[in-house]
């Protein structure tokens, strides 16, 4: 019953900025050196998208004002993060993925150089939810980035020349490409979207001086195309066995099994391991593909030379939500039970926060950051979910309050971590869903039946939140209730200020101790974008961030889908219905200074 | 039947045309100016005749691609002849994101053929209805109507899959609901791109044998299987609704956007007054129909 979902639940958001529980204390802990430099997505491999800058701080923040803008002339849903190295800053749009390098030395940010791949039209209809870009990376000399239409090209930094041109994937099979890659010795690290068009998720090393393709790992399929051999020990037992990928499937259905790769990739030196996680299984419905599911909404530790997989964990197990597992992953040493354990902390779409080790996969703790009734928690000494069977959806009948609903409690967008607090900060979703009846749909000449998806805020009404967390404690220590769901990235900093954006173009920084807003500044237009810090060539500390709504929430308006049509977005239009009075599109670079 | 040597440029193809679309939207408005008609009649060509502009996929017979091959490209002929419009594609997979990137999108006015009813659009009055068969090889004398029929489990059977999104075809849902998943064999309803007719390829497994039996929606199967190696049986699916209500008939109608509500009323009329010459078209291309004509002598 609805009562079920929209009563507060039991573990209480508390009103606006309310402290809960003490901060770790002062911030006297030893800082990772910083260059001033941001040259990937996630700030360094451990993904904490913490600066050390400390310039600009809780006392002064409020006298942030903008100092240049750039309008990208791309209208659809922003999600990257500019990257700055030396003095540059470099830009990549959605499609057309246009690539733009902005020189920090001159007034205004002048553009030194721009690079349009062209990538084929037709892949826009291919992509399944905006045709969204998650950022592009730095390394050697040279700029990495993907191409909605399934190319990896890497462009000489200094002049914008291509360097290679790899075409990785293909949109006639229904594939796309969406996230910022990494590059981890010498390896260039991509994968793919389009779970929704039947297709085998993998992840790709390329090698970064050729572009070849060095290794291949799929997610669904036999242990030698997954590549897991003799070095192979996931911790739980549900996650060992042979040709697991294959055997979690009826015959032959893994080849059309989903499992992409659209997220994070995050990398330890020290254990020279890779993490990342992988999406959803397809297809839907769920009857259709009885079994776990391997190797779907898991998290693969692996070897960056050869991609052999070292220990796998599955989240979500046969996940029927569209729980995609492809979060980041932060990589810290805390504390706890007495030692310092090297985790791996991963906010996951389906409502729980895990700490792992990342060792060896064990999970110490996974705690709901927020209302979740589709399970009722993970079994820590199996390691698996405990689904709530009364919320599995089941075409015909009705399912309604499913909490969190499909986009999760979070989604792609990434949290950050301060070493200083202790603190994780995440934006994220408050939403819930109900499945009621049939709809007709029609494809390729075929009429198919889906579930009437409707998606409405979760308890409280806010659609989203920003919330500090203390991974040793499991609690939640403050949290902002947003109207409109959290869809931009975060970055916290030394000067103990955080900074995130709203899906109707404020632009905030808050107390990263607190909560507590300090500063705020209205772009135009909805922000899902991820905010970084850097030192300008003048030796001052700056902020910036692409405004530019759109994404799968944002579809409503980038997309300019129909109000009237609940069902459309995958049933996420209906709890956005109010954005177009809000925001209108359009993608615009905002850098801010004291 | 896939012409190698020109498919990997397939979805080139769909871009050019939509770049030369892009081109002549403009620059037809600049030259003819805009006239009072409705929104979907604004248009015309060089010679001032007004255009249909018709939303397709060029690669899906037989419903339709880019040689006009398919009986979606016949009735879109029809219709530009009742308007005195010259038909003119945008040419787009119709895939997820068709019509938000095609008739949404304003670079063509008209889908010849959707589900009556689809939200997105608004949809004309249906002029066809058609049922998901059973499409199994002759010599295999397998009679099978029923997804009740225990025969079934002992056969592979071949259903059309949709994705991760929470959707799926009816056969899909109607065998895994009786315990039939692990005898399925999935084919994705999108198939590869570079190949001709990609939703097709189901029903080549029947005839190759690849599958024992395949459950099909009905102008996909009655088309391929005229043009099999070997003859094939089709045979609506009983029940036509699986209680509580999952459908295996379903009603094709014409869509447009909301609001173009003039223009669906003439297709309207166009439907109800051209029935029996849509009818012997959807006969001539072997379309299995529900409500069978009562005009015209069909084949089945």
């Amino acid at each position: 019953m609805s009562m079920a979902c929209r009563a507060e639940p039991s573990r209480s958001t508390g009103s606006t900025t309310a402290q809960r529980g003490a901060a770790p204390a002062n911030g006297d802990v030893a800082l990772p050196p910083d260059d001033g430099q941001w040259t990937r997505p996630a700030k360094d491999y451990a993904s904490t998208r913490f600066s050390a800058l400390n310039e600009i701080t809780t006392a002064n923040v409020a006298s942030l004002h903008p100092v240049a803008t750039f309008s990208t002339g791309v209208l659809r849903g922003h999600e990257a993060a500019p990257i700055v190295v030396g003095s540059t800053m470099y830009v990549i749009t959605p499609f057309p993925n246009i690539v733009y390098a902005l020189d920090l030395t001159k007034p205004g940010f002048p553009v030194k150089w721009s690079f349009n791949p062209k990538p084929e039209l037709a892949s826009q209809g291919v992509a399944c939810c905006d045709v969204v870009n998650r950022g592009l990376v730095y390394d050697a000399g040279k700029l990495f980035f993907n191409t909605l239409d399934d190319h990896t090209i890497a462009l000489d930094a200094a002049s914008g020349k291509p360097v290679w041109n790899t075409k990785v994937g293909d949109i006639n099979l229904g594939e796309t490409m969406t996230m910022a890659p990494l590059v981890v010795k010498g390896k260039v690290l991509v994968g793919d979207s389009g779970g929704e068009m039947g297709i085998r998720g993998w992840l790709k090393a390329l090698d970064e001086s050729s572009g070849n393709v060095v290794w291949t790992a799929y997610h669904t399929g036999p242990d030698k195309d997954v590549l897991i051999g003799p070095n192979f020990k996931p911790f739980y037992a549900k996650d060992q066995g042979k040709d697991l990928g294959i055997s979690s499937w009826p015959p032959d259905m893994w080849k059309i099994g989903g499992g992409t790769m659209w997220g994070w990739i995050s990398y330890d030196p020290d254990l020279d391991l890779i993490f990342y996680g992988t999406a959803n299984p397809g297809p839907w419905n769920p009857e259709v593909r009885p079994g776990d599911n391997k190797w779907t909404s898991a998290i693969f530790a692996r070897k960056p030379e050869t991609g052999e997989a070292v220990w796998a964990y599955q989240l979500s197990q046969h996940d029927v939500h569209d729980y995609d597992g492809i979060n980041e992953q932060i990589l810290v040493d805390l504390p706890i039970g007495g030692q310092t354990r090297k985790v791996l902390i991963r906010p996951e779409r389906n409502g729980y926060i895990y700490v792992i080790d990342r060792t060896n996969g064990q999970v110490i703790s996974a705690q709901p950051y927020g209302f979740i009734n589709a399970s009722t928690g993970v079994d820590l000494k199996t390691g698996a979910l405990q689904y709530n069977p009364d919320k599995e959806p089941k075409v015909g009948s009705v399912v309604r309050d499913i909490c969190p609903a499909a986009p999760g409690m979070k989604d792609w967008q990434p949290s950050a971590y301060s070493p200083r607090t202790g603190l994780l900060y995440i934006p994220h979703q408050n939403l819930c869903m109900d499945e009621e009846g049939i709809s007709v749909n029609y494809i390729a000449g075929t009429p198919y039946v889906g579930m009437n998806v409707k998606i409405y805020p979760g308890p409280g009404g806010n659609r989203g939140e920003y919330e500090a967390w203390n991974p040793q404690t499991g609690k939640q220590v403050w949290a902002i209730k947003e109207d409109l769901p959290v869809w931009s990235g975060t970055v916290v900093t030394a000067g103990d200020v955080a900074f995130y954006g709203t899906m109707d173009g404020w632009f905030k920084a808050v107390d990263a101790r607190t909560g507590k807003l300090l500063w705020q500044f209205k772009t135009g237009s909805g922000i899902i974008g991820q905010p970084i810090t850097y030192k300008g060539p003048d030796g001052h500390q700056y902020v910036a961030v692409l405004s530019g709504v759109g994404g799968w929430s944002g579809a409503i308006v980038a997309g300019g889908l129909d109000a009237r049509d609940s069902s459309a977005a995958g049933g996420f239009v209906n709890a956005m219905r109010d954005l177009p009075q809000k925001t209108t599109m359009g993608g615009m670079l905002y850098v801010f200074g004291l | 039947m896939t012409d190698v040597s020109r498919v990997p440029d397939r979805t080139r193809e769909i871009a050019l045309w939509q770049e030369i679309v892009l081109l002549l939207v403009p620059l037809a408005v600049f030259m003819i100016g805009v006239n009072d008609g409705p929104a979907a009649s604004l248009l015309a060509t060089p010679t001032g005749r007004p255009l249909l502009r018709v939303c397709s996929d060029p690669n899906n017979l037989p419903f339709s691609n880019s040689a006009g091959q398919g009986f979606e490209n016949k009735i879109a002929e029809l219709i530009g002849h009742e308007l005195h419009r010259t038909v003119e594609y945008t040419w787009w997979a119709q895939r997820r994101g068709f019509v938000r990137n095609t008739l949404s999108a304003g670079t063509c006015d008209i889908v010849i053929g959707t589900s009556a009813g689809m939200e997105m659009l608004a949809t004309t009055r249906p002029y066809y209805k058609s049922t998901y068969v059973f499409v199994s090889r002759r010599d295999r004398h397998l009679g099978i109507h029923s997804f009740d029929d225990p025969r079934l489990e002992r056969l592979e059977i071949g259903v059309q899959l949709i994705g991760d999104d929470f959707a799926n075809t009816p056969p899909a849902h109607a065998l895994a609901k009786r315990g039939m998943s692990r005898n399925l064999v999935g084919y994705t309803v999108y198939g590869d791109y570079r190949s001709a007719n990609p939703p097709a390829r189901i029903v080549d497994a029947v005839a190759r044998g690849d599958v024992d039996i395949a459950v099909v929606w009905g102008p996909l199967a009655g088309y391929f299987a005229r043009r099999a190696r070997v003859p094939l049986d089709i045979v609506p699916v009983s029940p036509q609704v699986d209680l509580p209500y999952l459908p295996f008939v379903f009603d094709i109608a014409m869509g447009v956007r909301r609001g173009d509500s003039t223009f669906r009323a003439q297709l309207d009329q166009i439907i109800t007054r051209r029935r029996p010459s849509i009818d012997s078209l959807l006969d001539a291309y072997g379309v299995p129909r529900v409500d069978a004509p009562r005009t015209l002598a069909t084949d089945r």
